[in-house]
């Protein structure tokens, strides 16, 4: 049993389990949660792309939102000038902003700690002016990305939602699959190399640089289809869709799950789906003015990512491993 | 000649308010090895309880001068409390290296959210303590008024105080000294973890000081979410790198570079470049010559 679940056929029937399940489940429940799923899949593949670059690969990105934009700008403007079909405004979000991730994680690999991080945050804060500075772009209001109403074969009461979802969910499913594989490939086993001790790596023959670059453009590819899904499920890309905000929660999202656990993943996801809700049950509750109900979604964020930082830095999921293999170490 | 020399001048002034940022970023990434990226948030909180000092005594000055003293010792707070906690905490581990700048980058979303909850969406506005018109000379309009003027003036004010606190003071010698070698430092009996708090003490009060002098020379409007601070963040920081991240100067030379960068393609280009410039600037010196202009030491070490 333990020999199948870590062979690759094992982690392939697991994903397609968790995905027929998941498609039983989205008939079950109410059209606002078949919805939340749709952006529950979506923050998935945003914070597993955070943690690839950050946990994986020791690289630190303030301005994820600013790589999602590029993914839901580039799907949106494949969509509205040559009506390319869904699938392909997302394989194009993907190649675009991966190529981006590229050309930044050129000069990002050059760059330690503080000036990659002070360049990404100083790219999520100008893409605004960016995104004004072309007209087709459409300035504040942005552009339309419909992806269409679902096929007819589906049924007639099969709703716009459960489609989102559909789509959103199967691209989760697929990247996190495909990047599960990556990591354990010789990339991902050179990534941890690099991130736990450079000089060491490159004396055991790894391309540091090289190594980093790689890491970003992946990173980068998934941040695109997280835009690109963000896009589909809202309806439009404009600046407004990528605030700072966005990327202050992403990275919380990450931090959350524990930079260094992919399978944490689900941990920041649901957290940041169910911190607006909350903030909302909350303000209704003592039925506060307008001021509560926009910043305290913000407030909860910082706050989280403030105290996981301090209280347990590796994530919560990798602080429990680590009692537990204290326990074991004991016992043993 | 008249634009041209107008040019410069604007360059200047903004210039000085991004070297006043820079030094506040350098100061702790001198004293603590990080990038403060909660400076944002500390000049905004400032920046509005001078606003409160304005509203009761109607005085800019007292309100320039509390709020430094709000923003020294909102850092001080900061630092004891919250980053040595951190950095005894986060000191080992995957993310021991990035610990340290999200958790700073938390903080400003955190004043900013808790100021959104208390004084947003409230009208706030700082007028200019001195005239905003232009000089005029035979007839001609300069882009220099009183109150830029006034900027430069404390600008170079505060500088000076800097420079001669750290060269010429047994406490700078401390700073420079805990920065430098924190062991050694230690082992000549300086409290490292005191001279490191006073390090953040100035630097929030140079942030403040960026806050209050760049409010009224803008639209003189503040607001929790305000795109100026965020800025004023992102082009303090392109200061610093451009100056080298290290030295006081370097801050200075870093941002009266980039306010002369960016004033001529405002004038000249286009309003909707600068932004783009600053980026492509920040780039091109971290690629062509990362240890800055003004680089020490052989350059950076992260």
């Amino acid at each position: 049993m333990h020999k199948f679940r870590h062979s690759n056929f094992g982690r392939l029937t697991f994903f397609i389990g968790l995905g027929i399940l998941l498609f039983l489940l989205s008939n079950r429940v109410d059209e606002l949660r078949v919805y939340q799923g749709a952006t529950l899949a979506m923050y998935v593949v945003a914070i597993a792309s955070l943690i690839l670059l950050t946990g994986y690969s020791g690289q630190v990105s303030l301005g994820h939102g600013a790589l999602l934009a590029i993914g839901g700008y580039s799907a949106a403007l494949a969509r509205n000038h040559f009506s390319a079909p869904v699938w392909i405004c997302f394989a194009i979000a993907v190649l675009v902003t991966a190529m981006a991730g590229a050309v930044l994680g050129t000069a990002a690999a050059r760059l330690s700690g503080p000036y990659l991080a002070g360049t990404t945050l100083a790219l999520a804060v100008g893409l605004p002016s960016i995104a004004n500075q072309f007209g087709i772009l459409g300035g504040e209001q942005g552009l339309l990305f419909e992806v269409g109403a679902p096929p007819l074969s589906l049924g007639q009461d099969f709703t716009q939602y459960k489609w989102y979802f559909w789509i959103a969910s199967l691209a989760a499913l697929i990247s996190i699959w495909w990047l599960q594989n990556i990591l354990r490939s010789r990339y991902g086993r050179s990534w941890r190399a690099v991130r736990g001790n450079e000089v060491a790596a490159e004396l055991a023959g790894i391309h540091a640089g090289k190594c980093k670059t790689l890491a970003f453009t992946v990173s980068s590819g998934l941040a695109g289809l997280a835009g690109a899904l963000l896009a589909m499920t809202i309806s439009t890309v404009s600046p407004s869709a990528f605030p700072l905000s966005l990327s202050f929660a992403l990275l919380t999202g990450a931090i959350l799950s524990g930079v260094t656990t992919l399978s944490g993943v689900m941990i920041g996801a649901l957290t940041l789906v169910a911190t607006p809700e909350i903030a909302d049950a909350i303000s209704h509750r003592f039925s506060s003015s307008e001021n509560v109900t926009t910043n305290l979604p913000g407030l909860l964020v910082s706050a989280l990512l403030i105290l996981v930082v301090l209280l347990v830095p590796n994530g919560p999921v990798e602080q429990l491993r680590a009692v537990r293999n204290r326990k074991r170490a004991i016992t043993h | 000649m008249y634009k041209f020399l107008n040019t410069i001048l604007i360059g200047i002034t903004s210039g000085a308010i991004y070297s006043l940022m820079a030094i506040a970023l350098v100061l702790v990434w001198r004293s603590t090895r990080v990038v403060n990226f909660a400076q944002a948030g500390q000049a905004l909180l400032s920046t509005y309880i001078g606003y409160a000092v304005i509203q009761k005594y109607h005085s800019f000055w007292l309100a320039l001068l509390i709020a430094m003293l709000a923003g020294a010792a909102v850092a001080a707070l900061i630092d004891a409390i919250f980053m040595r906690t951190l950095f005894k905490r986060a000191a080992q581990g995957p993310i021991a290296g990035v610990a340290p700048i999200i958790a700073t980058l938390g903080l400003l979303g955190l004043i900013r959210s808790l100021l959104g909850l208390f004084v947003g969406g409230k009208e706030a506005n700082i007028r200019p303590p001195v005239s905003n018109i232009g000089f005029t000379i035979s007839g001609h309009t300069l882009a220099f008024s009183p109150l830029k003027l006034l900027i430069v003036t404390s600008v170079l004010f505060l500088m000076l105080v800097l420079s001669l606190i750290f060269q010429h003071t047994n406490v700078g010698l401390a700073l420079r000294a805990s920065a430098y070698a924190p062991e050694i430092a230690r082992l000549s009996g300086i409290k490292v973890d005191g001279i490191r708090t006073l390090g953040w003490a100035l630097a929030g009060g140079a942030g403040a000081a960026a806050g209050m002098l760049q409010t009224p020379d803008g639209n003189g409007a503040l607001s929790p979410d305000s795109l100026e601070f965020s800025l004023l963040l992102v082009f303090g920081f392109i200061a610093a790198v451009i100056g080298g991240l290290e030295s006081l100067v370097g801050a200075v030379v870093g941002g009266l570079v980039l306010g002369l960068v960016l004033a001529f393609v405002l004038t000249y280009i286009s309003g909707s470049l600068v932004f783009i410039t600053a980026f492509v600037l920040l780039i091109i010196v971290l690629l062509v010559k990362p240890s800055g202009l003004i680089g020490t030491r052989g350059g950076r070490r992260a």
